[in-house]
């Protein structure tokens, strides 16, 4: 345990404070504009492109992401950024150019429902039920992360802390559901880049620049047995798992991360999604993935390079940089970043840097209570419970009801979640292997029934149960390296040894992609299509009328800013190659 | 949905750089306080940084509102 004689003063309490008044004024300012389900749920599809794809990158980097990837940083160095540009990039030019003209033309105001429209009932019952459960278990999980750091390093209460932070993201998705999550994604984007840019600043300084840091590297990484400059390059060492600390060949990266787990990710998360689907115009809803793609690509520079300075500094006499240790010799990496914060922070700023890891939080967990609440009103009660009336009146008053109370039982359980997840350490690494293992075999199904008019109900939903069953065998048949507990794998016997965690959860997700699709295409071909052409209006490729852009200047064209999106991408992949 | 984000960050963001560049030059000088960030006045660079991005922010939004009352 770090000490804890770290206390904050009068200035930055201070600065917290104005964060929270804004935060919870925005919800206020909006409250009078919630007269319906629509408005509240969907915000009434008015977010010009820019909001919306802010938002869209903002409600990704929640307390986990800016925690896990500072820490990953010091734990792989630059090829971390495989999350950020081959693992996120071409997924969402992707999504932006090929897939959103589905998502937004269809009337579907969710992911499960538009698997309704496409397949059939229970294609989107099994999806908006796993959905619902995974989204509020998440959204605990990134909250007791946030209260136990916060516990560990400030000092402070965790329940206190927890309770305040659910209180306020309450408070202003309460007021203002999605729109009031929006807006504030937008904000605490800026104040997470703002807030976290001195610490990168000041590092990089301290040890020299870029160049100075990767002389210091150099005997550092050497000592872990691999090249001086594994850390600072991306693809450079990737010829075979065992030069690289991924453990990971480059061809396990791109299949694995840039394609089933990227694709499976942003193309099918209906948390991402929905940020999309609010936006003004079919354009606009086209643009907000690649506006989003503009930040995203430089983050690394924001969470990854300082989590590689802290390597430097742990190594480094005298610089009185230290993190916890879970053995002799083991660092626990997530409490890179908070560390950091002591560590060059002084009064004022430190509050900022503080705020900006709220800001995570709270932009992460408002995105997990906004989907929530949305799949849980259109998908489950709507669709179950409660159907559609002929009075629309009393149904926009009741369904508006009923989205808020699905936001305040969101945030209960949440926190339910949290002090679940305080009991059992593992189920955090739990729910995230089951994560991956339902995004890549969605992804499959969505895909093939977006790009291919014959994909049938029954082969989706077939599809679906039987990649999330072979990713549970291949789970349970393998082990990676070192694992201490039946969590990481192997519970049911150990085939085969996988030299690191990651390589594992690659292979799971590119198992599970592969079977979903076989299955789904095999079993297409032999069930009966009900669906008619005139259906599938809209929800296939070949039938819907393609998006014309001549009407738009070229400049806001979503070809425009796909090529710039990719251009940058590129370059960025040589200069860290 | 009727409101304008960019005013309430140019807001808060004027608010916060007024603060930090006011804490950070009543404690100029201060080499305790700065030891940790290398003797550099972050508070006061940082406040400064937000001042000005704020009051673009400000402005922007002061535009966007022109534009749609003409």
């Amino acid at each position: 345990m770090i000490d804890t004689g770290f206390t904050l003063s009068w200035i930055d309490y201070t600065v917290m404070i104005v964060y929270f008044v804004f935060v919870l004024g925005i919800g206020w300012a909006l409250k009078r504009y919630m007269k319906d389900a629509n408005a509240f749920l969907e915000a009434g599809r008015s977010m010009p492109a820019w909001v919306a794809g802010l938002a869209f990158i903002s409600t990704n980097l929640g307390a986990l992401e800016v925690m896990g990837m500072t820490g990953s940083g010091a734990k792989y160095g630059m090829l971390t950024t495989h999350f950020y540009w081959v693992g996120a990039i071409p997924a969402m030019v992707f999504l932006a150019l090929f897939m959103m003209p589905f998502y937004y033309g269809s009337k579907a105001r969710s992911v499960p429902e538009y698997l309704k429209l496409r397949f059939d009932e229970k294609t989107r019952g099994l999806n908006a039920i796993l959905f619902a459960v995974m989204t509020i278990l998440a959204s605990g999980i990134s909250m007791y992360a946030l209260a136990i750091l916060m516990e560990k390093v400030l000092g402070w209460n965790f329940h206190l802390s927890l309770v305040l932070s659910a209180a306020i993201v309450l408070g202003y998705t309460y007021l203002g559901g999605l729109s009031s999550a929006i807006y504030n994604e937008v904000l605490q984007f800026f104040i997470i880049v703002i807030g976290l840019l001195p610490i990168v600043l000041l590092a990089l300084q301290d040890l020299g620049g870029w160049s100075g840091m990767k002389e210091q590297l150099a005997p550092i990484v050497s000592a872990k047995g691999f090249a001086p400059d594994t850390w600072t390059t991306t693809w450079k060492y990737t010829g075979s798992a065992t030069a690289n600390p991924l453990g990971v060949e480059w061809y396990g990266i791109a299949a694995g991360l840039g394609f089933v787990l990227s694709f499976g990710y942003w193309c099918t998360n209906f948390l991402i999604v929905q940020r999309a689907m609010s936006a003004e115009s079919p354009t606009a809803a086209r643009n907000t993935p690649l506006i989003g793609a503009l930040p995203k690509m430089f983050i690394p520079f924001l969470i990854i390079v300082p989590g590689i300075a802290a390597l430097v500094l742990l190594n480094k006499q005298g610089s009185g940089f230290t993190l916890p240790e879970i053995s002799p010799g083991h660092y626990n990496y997530d409490y890179t970043i908070i560390a950091l914060l002591k560590q060059y922070l002084p009064a004022g700023v430190l509050g900022l840097g503080i705020t900006a890891l709220l800001a995570s939080f709270m932009s992460g967990m408002a995105g997990n209570v906004s989907a929530f609440n949305t799949v849980w009103t259109y998908d489950i009660y709507q669709s179950y419970i409660r159907p559609l009336t002929k009075d629309k009146a009393a149904d926009d008053k009741h369904y508006l009801f009923v989205g808020r109370m699905a936001t305040v039982f969101g945030v209960i359980v949440s926190i339910a979640a949290a002090y679940l997840a305080s009991l059992f350490g593992n189920i955090m690494d739990f729910l995230q292997t089951i994560f991956s293992m339902i995004n890549a075999p969605l992804f499959a199904v969505i895909f093939l029934g977006m790009f291919w008019k014959r994909t049938t109900g029954h082969a989706a939903f077939t599809g679906l149960l039987s990649g999330l069953f072979v990713a549970l065998l291949h789970h349970g048949l393998t082990v990676p390296e070192g694992a201490a507990t039946l969590v990481k794998g192997g519970w049911i016997a150990n085939l085969h040894t996988y030299p690191v965690e990651m390589a594992q959860n690659f292979w799971t997700a590119i198992i599970a992609f592969s079977v979903s699709a076989i299955v789904t295409v095999g079993l297409s071909l032999i069930t009966k299509q009900k669906k008619t052409d005139e259906d599938l209006k809209g929800l296939v490729y070949v039938l819907t009328p393609k998006v014309v852009e001549s009407n738009v200047p070229w400049y806001k064209r979503s070809s425009t800013l796909a090529i710039l999106v990719l251009t940058i991408g590129t370059i960025l992949t040589i200069l860290f190659w | 949905m009727g409101i304008d984000i960019k005013f309430p960050i140019g807001l808060m963001f004027s608010i916060l750089g007024l603060l930090l560049t006011f804490f950070g030059l009543i404690t100029s000088g201060d080499t305790l306080l700065y030891s940790r960030s290398l003797g550099i006045n972050v508070n006061l660079w940082s406040g400064c940084g937000m001042l000005v991005f704020g009051l673009i922010m400000l402005f922007l939004s002061w535009k966007s509102r022109k534009a749609k009352t003409s």
